[in-house]
């Protein structure tokens, strides 16, 4: 067995009197997708937060590729290869869809690796970003990569903000529930896109609340309600948990759809 | 009706020049080229001009200087507030520590004028960065506060120790050779500070400073460090505050605490808004109009705070995006007949 190249080790969390995390423990093993979900308010985000460092851990050890994390600031993370997607958009919305890429394609990170799939050197950062929508779904055809945020969907904004982690070509994506605010559709095309960025060997944590997609994904599952780690496993196995139905689904009938 | 109409049609000017997306330029004749540089050499040209014009009227040459260097503080602060998204107060921290390391290198060290300028211009940046960087962290209104804070202290600590000259200032520095160079110097730097920033916001660093502004977790999460940028953007808005300082010093002849006066916070700001924000050139027009006319108003005595206030009310209000918006808006809008 590899080694884990996450291990989140017995974090705690506290705003003020709110336990947001208490004695939360996974590792992530290379190449995995790791599904995290929970009922509103379990603290999903607040692990997300922790883990990249926008949100320092009261006690615990976050583990990346053997150094800890805690205590180190978010851009010194994502140099690292641990990048994150975050929950509400906000692209540059007066800007054409590919210069959003800029921000990152800037970062030391992406000139030592070149952006995604550059070589060595990079050519113009303008021509690395249209290359990476290209990949992850902006028809250069039909122009979509010159059109401006503003004026895209929300489906396209979503994969924007997981273009903006491709840039840096990261080894870790946390995708902070890219399902949320798509149709039935355009999640239906994303779920091979996130197939495809597991076969390109990067490593996925998906914060979810679409389980049909994410159980269709995820290899684990980890389960939160009010901060703790109440179940983890194989999609089936979690499925299963008496607990997990208890505290997530309400009833045995209403997780039937599943 | 429509028949006369029939063979013509009202058509923009910058049809031609606006191509699938703003931004994108293909530009064909040289009226359409004409059409897009001539603001830009209007506002050239109409600098350069100025003092020659002026010539009759000596004092109002001198107060072209004082726009100019007012100017060069409202770029500053424009660009520091509308792209880096820090709102300075601290303009007059800028000047006085222009005027100061001015001074100092001129009759201390020496030095001659066309060496502490560009020194004091340098240095200035340096300390004031180093000054505001713990407040780096800082954003909005408390950024504002702190930032204010600094040129109030820095008189009052000069004043308290009795360095730098205390309450006299330092004297005997060098003027300029004449005011011609006095007002080129400035008009150039002037000129060469708007046009290099206004190509810095458009090249790919340009765009993490608005990153910085707009969304700086996202900016964070694409590792970039965020304290660097803003850092790197107060440097910018200091050194041209500074630069403007240290010619003050040299025209004075003097470098004293009425260099850390409160003035040099508010008026730079006051233009931004009359010129309006994010524009760079729109504060640069505002210090042409609102300087002027508080140096009109000073016949009205203790009245002339009131009337500018007045005028600055009165923009807020009825043009409150600013003359510079709202003028290239209008440019972007004028029609012309052709033939079809």
């Amino acid at each position: 067995m590899s080694e884990p190249v996450l291990s989140v080790r017995d974090v705690n969390k506290t705003f003020g009197g709110v336990k947001a995390l208490t004695e939360v423990s996974f590792d992530l093993m290379p190449g995995d997708i790791l599904g995290v979900i929970g009922p509103n308010g379990s603290g999903k985000t607040t692990l997300v937060n922790v883990i990249t460092g926008f949100v320092k851990a009261d006690s615990g050890q976050v583990l990346y590729k053997g150094k800890n994390l805690v205590g180190t600031a978010p851009h010194k993370i994502a140099d690292r290869g641990l990048t994150r997607t975050f929950q509400v958009m906000r692209p540059y919305y007066s800007l054409p869809a590919y210069k959003n890429l800029i921000v990152p394609l800037f970062s030391p990170r992406a000139r030592r690796t070149g952006g995604w799939r550059g070589g060595g050197r990079m050519g113009s950062r303008d021509t690395v970003a249209v290359d990476i929508l290209e990949e992850i779904g902006f028809e250069r055809e039909s122009y979509v990569p010159y059109k401006t945020a503003s004026s895209l969907p929300t489906g396209y904004l979503k994969r924007l903000e997981l273009a903006r982690c491709l840039a840096l070509r990261p080894e870790v994506i946390i995708c902070d529930e890219v399902f949320s605010g798509l149709s039935m559709s355009e999640m239906a095309s994303m779920v091979p896109l996130m197939e495809k960025l597991q076969m390109e060997g990067i490593t996925l944590i998906m914060v979810e609340h679409r389980l049909r997609e994410l159980f269709r994904l995820a290899n684990r599952v980890l389960v939160l309600n009010f901060g703790a780690k109440i179940a983890e496993g194989v999609p089936v196995e979690v499925m299963a948990d008496k607990q997990v139905k208890e505290a997530y689904f309400g009833s045995e009938e209403v997780f039937s759809y599943v | 009706m429509a028949k006369a109409h029939e063979s013509r049609r009202k058509e923009r000017l910058d049809r031609g020049v606006k191509v699938r997306s703003d931004g994108v330029y293909a530009v064909a004749s040289w009226r359409e080229m004409a059409f897009l540089l001539g603001p830009r050499l209007l506002l050239i040209a109409g600098l350069l001009i100025m003092p020659l014009l002026l010539w009759p009227v000596p004092y109002w040459q001198k107060v072209l200087t004082i726009i100019c260097i007012y100017s060069l503080l409202a770029i500053g602060f424009d660009f520091l507030a509308h792209y880096v998204g820090l709102v300075s107060l601290g303009g007059a921290l800028y000047i006085g520590v222009g005027a100061y390391i001015a001074a100092l290198l001129n009759t201390e060290m020496g030095l001659p004028l066309w060496a502490t300028i560009p020194l004091a211009t340098v240095l200035g940046g340096g300390v004031c960065t180093v000054l505001l960087w713990p407040c780096l962290p800082l954003r909005g209104v408390y950024f504002a506060i702190v930032s204010l804070m600094f040129p109030l202290l820095a008189a009052r600590l000069i004043e308290a120790f009795d360095v730098f000259g205390g309450t006299d200032g330092v004297m005997g520095l060098d003027g300029f050779p004449n005011s011609w160079s006095e007002m080129y110097v400035l008009i150039i730097c002037l000129l060469l500070a708007l046009f290099a920033l206004r190509r810095l916001v458009n090249e790919d660093v340009g765009l993490v400073f608005r990153g910085v502004k707009d969304n700086d977790q996202a900016v964070k999460a694409s590792g970039i460090n965020i304290t660097t940028y803003k850092a790197l953007g107060v440097f910018i808005a200091s050194s041209l505050g500074c630069l403007g300082g240290a010619c003050l010093a040299h025209i004075y002849m003097w470098a004293g605490i009425s260099q850390f006066a409160l003035d040099f916070s508010i008026i730079p700001i006051a233009a931004t808004v009359v010129g309006g924000g994010g524009t760079l050139a729109g504060p640069v027009i505002g210090c042409l109009i609102l300087v002027p006319i508080s140096e009109l108003l000073r016949d009205f005595g203790t009245l002339r705070i009131a009337v500018y206030a007045l005028i600055l009310m009165a923009f807020i209000v009825f043009k409150s995006e600013g003359l510079m918006s709202y003028g290239s808006r209008k440019y972007n809008q004028f029609e012309h007949w052709v033939e079809i």
